[in-house]
């Protein structure tokens, strides 16, 4: 098939930005998305230009370096999956396709439609663990755990961290991530400990890092390539609530 | 051509002394210590942030040393240990299936087919459950049965479920598990983390290795780092293949770079072949995507008896619903009646190119088998499938738009793991002293093949448990802080990098760096992958040195070197590629046997032999010299234009009896 891409073009952090056209021909249709993208940077190569620069690394949906917002909706309109399993077989031929980095005040463009997501590994040092040193854990069935609380921390434990549910938000906000990984944690017996310290710590890291508010529109769960659901924002508020009032009282 | 004989030599692997159950407990008794206050005055870099690197990090920060870390990815969560799916190896014995520390070490030196080190092996499986401990207590969500305790499945290789998971994503929730406790050490200021940064060359001062040159993948600036050790756990170099399941980032250049600075190469030639991969479907594909081998405790893999049949499903004429069972064959399960499906992989795999070569394949390339569940389906119902299996059943359907559900799988081999790596001795230090090598970049626990779930058991027993009980007896005779960045040896290599990124820009040639990578992985496919011949390496031998040549005239690199340029990146990592894939073949030409994945047409088990005749293996069965190569292929880099040199370290098996190995 033949198509015509928009992508967004930005030489380095400072620079300005623009979309430019190109277009992508005879792209088989059992080719992936990203694997379209290098048969169009061969060509651009070829012909003397500098390539598109995209993150992508593990190509099947588990790294989370994968981000593109393809035609307006990050990881594309395609539910449960990330940007590297986008199949050109669900474009037709002719399409004209929109390409743009996943955008968030809290993750500056790099080059072109690769970002800066390193706020994420910043929030999770803030108190995304349980402190434990190596070698100084019990036997691993000293502490059974009901397969349900398993499940439900696992259910949240699934994140990426590609960052999808930020760039959907019209508010940027991270909300999505930071109650993934806190529902993670706090859900298991073994989180227990530093559950208040670790809601707080990464709320604060959260609002630092420039990202907006939860006001409750759900598009990070309608892009979240691992289906989390945001129920996990709710049990942050909780979670917060309890912690802060704790704080207060202290 | 023949690379400079050598007699089997007496290596200096530090092997303690004593029964090989009491080996690794000897050691730690014997090793050296460091005091906390000075264990703060020593600083550590290390290279990779995948199990094996995430997790010395984070150890070696919480026992006190000055911790630098790097990686290429834009977080250290990234790294490709985060895909493995199936899950990791611990002998716990949960199961009360008559597991035990014998058990797992023995399957895994068999598994091997003998060539790995048996007192490594040994330590592997008797740290494996302290791993499990370990990552339960961090949070990982390994899958639990409803009381509560945690669940177990079988892997290949193994007549017992020691397999634990996290549903399909195990790689993925111990990395995370390894990434917090990074994160954690981070935090506390142990670790100083250097995320989109790619090591560029080793510094060796005075025969040690003290530090490495970086480039910043943003501004492309080029710096140095010295430390008093460095450790590399840096994964494998499966993308040699070009086409492989490794992530398109991973590369052999920091291994390669150690080896040209003194550090030896230890059994290139073993790669492994993963049997459940989805077939290659064109010439634009640019990675390969692994099915998790655990598919197999439930699948039944099979091709038509008849050429006939398996040409009408390659055409659409037939779909494998209308091949009823008895025209089915179910080859692994007739081959080998007691592991039947669940073979080792580089039997599998090899069971499965033997098929499609006969003609038998089912994918429209004619290579292809199928992997099917509609027993399972009937006998368990589609949600116990479901609930064991989804991901991977909506991952496949995300890719092939076929429904596994209702049509079978189809699964062809792909290049996967690579057993072989930097050699390293029982401290996981390489010969070239300072330099410790972990994980996957290292070459020792796995032999000529590597079992499933034991690369994430190898990874956290070398970065939780074994790097940090080791390390001491290296740093222990090392001044701390002795080297600086302002050493000559730092000048000389920083100069080195830069003229390699100025040479590479300027040549501005007609081809781009993936048309060559493609080209080399392609050759080396075909004649270094699942089978191999004399004639076939030869071959790959002279045509190598002819597009490396190539590539150093005529590859095309847009861009300069002051920004981030994923060419640039990538045309750093082919080269290296071009001159250990010629390594590569260099070492399967001397292997004059078949073991494990390394499979040498010359030497495979007929009707005459013994072992076929009595029954016990079947011809076509990889045929193993012990006699001549019970050894350690270890190989010294002695220059661009002279072939390296051979030292064999000698395996000897006291616990193991060397036989051929049936899994009948």
């Amino acid at each position: 098939m033949n198509l015509t891409l928009k992508v967004w073009r930005q030489k380095h952090a400072n620079d300005r930005g623009t979309i430019e056209t190109y277009d992508a021909k005879n792209i088989p249709g059992e080719a992936s998305f990203l694997e379209m993208l290098d048969i169009v940077n061969e060509q651009i190569v070829q012909s003397g230009g500098e390539p598109i620069h995209f993150d992508h690394d593990c190509r099947e949906g588990i790294c989370g370096m994968c981000s593109l917002t393809i035609n307006g909706v990050p990881h594309s309109k395609e539910k449960g999956i990330t940007t590297c399993q986008v199949h050109m077989r669900k474009f037709k031929d002719g399409d004209t396709i929109w390409i743009e980095p996943f955008r968030g005040k809290a993750f500056p463009v790099v080059r072109d439609l690769v970002v800066d997501r390193s706020a994420f590994d910043r929030i999770v040092s803030a108190g995304g663990y349980i402190s434990v040193r190596t070698g100084s854990a019990e036997d691993a069935n000293s502490l059974p755990i009901p397969k349900d609380s398993a499940d439900s921390s696992f259910d949240a434990a699934a994140c990426i961290g590609c960052g999808a549910c930020v760039a959907a938000c019209k508010n940027a906000s991270a909300m999505l991530f930071v109650g993934a990984k806190a529902a993670h944690l706090n859900l298991l017996p073994q989180g227990q400990p530093e559950k208040d310290k670790r809601v707080l710590a990464m709320v604060r890291q959260m609002d630092s890092e420039g990202f907006g508010n939860c006001t409750n529109h759900y598009e990070c769960e309608a892009v979240c390539p691992k289906q989390i659901s945001a129920d996990v924002i709710s049990k942050l508020n909780r979670d917060y609530a309890v912690a802060s009032t704790k704080e207060a009282f202290k | 051509m023949a690379a400079n004989g050598s007699q089997k030599e007496t290596f200096n692997s530090s092997i303690p002394d004593g029964p090989i159950a009491e080996k690794w407990t000897n050691h730690k008794n014997n090793s050296k210590l460091i005091n906390p206050a000075n264990k703060r005055k020593y600083s550590i870099i290390v290279v990779g942030s995948g199990l094996a690197g995430g997790a010395a990090a984070a150890t070696l920060s919480e026992l006190g040393y000055q911790v630098k870390c790097f990686c290429y990815q834009d977080s250290p969560r990234r790294a490709h240990s985060i895909a493995a799916q199936g899950g990791i190896n611990a002998a716990k014995n949960y199961q009360n299936d008559g597991d035990s520390v014998h058990r797992l070490f023995y399957d895994t030196v068999k598994g091997g087919d003998f060539r790995s080190r048996e007192a490594n092996v040994h330590r592997l499986a008797e740290v494996s459950g302290n791993i499990i401990d370990q990552c339960v207590a961090q949070g990982v969500p390994f899958a639990r049965e409803y009381g509560g305790l945690l669940d177990n499945r079988s892997f290949g290789g193994a007549q017992v479920s020691r397999t634990f998971y996290a549903r399909g994503q195990t790689g993925q929730q111990l990395l995370i598990g390894a990434y917090q406790a990074l994160s954690k050490e981070v935090a506390r200021g142990g670790v100083e983390m250097h995320a989109r940064t790619e090591m560029m060359d080793l510094v060796v001062v005075d025969g040690h290795a003290k530090g490495i040159i970086v480039r910043d993948m943003v501004t492309g600036e080029i710096s140095r780092h010295a430390a008093d050790t460095v450790v590399l756990a840096t994964g494998g170099y499966g993308n040699v293949f070009f086409l492989s399941t490794n992530a398109m980032g991973c590369n052999v250049m920091a291994a390669y770079r150690a080896h040209k600075k003194g550090a030896y190469m230890a059994n290139p030639c073993f790669t492994q072949i993963h049997p459940t991969c989805i077939p290659v479907s064109g010439d634009y594909q640019s990675k390969l995507t692994l099915m998790s081998e655990s598919l197999r405790n439930d699948g039944r893999i099979w091709v038509p008896k008849s050429v006939e049949d398996a040409a009408a499903i390659r055409s659409g004429d037939k779909t494998a619903a209308d091949i009823p069972d008895e025209d089915r064959d179910y080859y692994l399960e007739r081959k080998y009646p007691s592991f039947g499906n669940l073979a080792p992989r580089d039997i599998s795999s090899r069971s499965a190119k033997e098929v499609c070569d006969e003609g038998r394949g089912v994918a429209s390339t004619g290579l292809g088998v199928f992997l099917d569940f509609r027993d399972a389906i009937d006998r368990l119902g589609e949600d116990t499938i479901r609930a064991r299996y989804g991901n991977l059943f909506q991952m496949y359907e995300k890719i092939q738009g076929t429904n596994p559900y209702k049509e079978p799988m189809m699964i062809y081999p792909a290049v996967h793991y690579t057993m072989g790596g930097l050699w390293v001795d029982y401290n996981l230090m390489s010969n070239l002293p300072g330099l410790h090598v972990l994980g996957e970049a290292n070459f020792s626990d796995h032999g000529a093949n590597r079992l499933g779930a034991s690369a994430l058991m190898q990874g956290l027993a070398d970065g939780y448990f074994v790097i940090p009980a080791t390390l001491p007896n290296y740093l222990a005779d090392q001044v701390p802080g002795s080297v600086t960045t302002e050493n000559e040896a730092f000048d000389e290599a920083e100069k080195a990098v830069t003229d390699r990124i100025d040479k590479l820009l300027s040549i501005q040639g007609e081809r781009t760096v993936d048309s060559f990578h493609r080209e080399l992985g392609l050759l080396v496919w075909d004649k270094c992958g699942m089978s191999r011949d004399k004639a076939g390496l030869e071959e790959a031998l002279e045509k190598i040195p002819k597009i490396r040549e190539e590539f150093w005239e005529n590859v095309k690199i847009p861009g300069t070197g002051e920004s981030l340029n994923a060419e640039l990146e990538k045309a750093g990592r082919v080269a290296d590629f071009l001159e250990f894939g010629e390594l590569m073949c260099r070492d399967a030409l001397n292997r004059e046997e078949s073991c494990g994945g390394h499979f040498r047409e010359e030497y495979q088990f007929t009707e005459k032999d013994d072992a076929v005749i009595s029954g016990y293996t079947n011809p076509g069965e990889a045929k193993r010299r012990d006699e001549e190569f019970s050894y350690v292929a270890a190989w010294e880099y002695t220059g661009d234009d002279s072939p390296p040199n051979l030292h064999k370290e000698e395996l000897i098996f006291e616990n193991v009896k060397q036989s051929v190995r049936s899994y009948k």
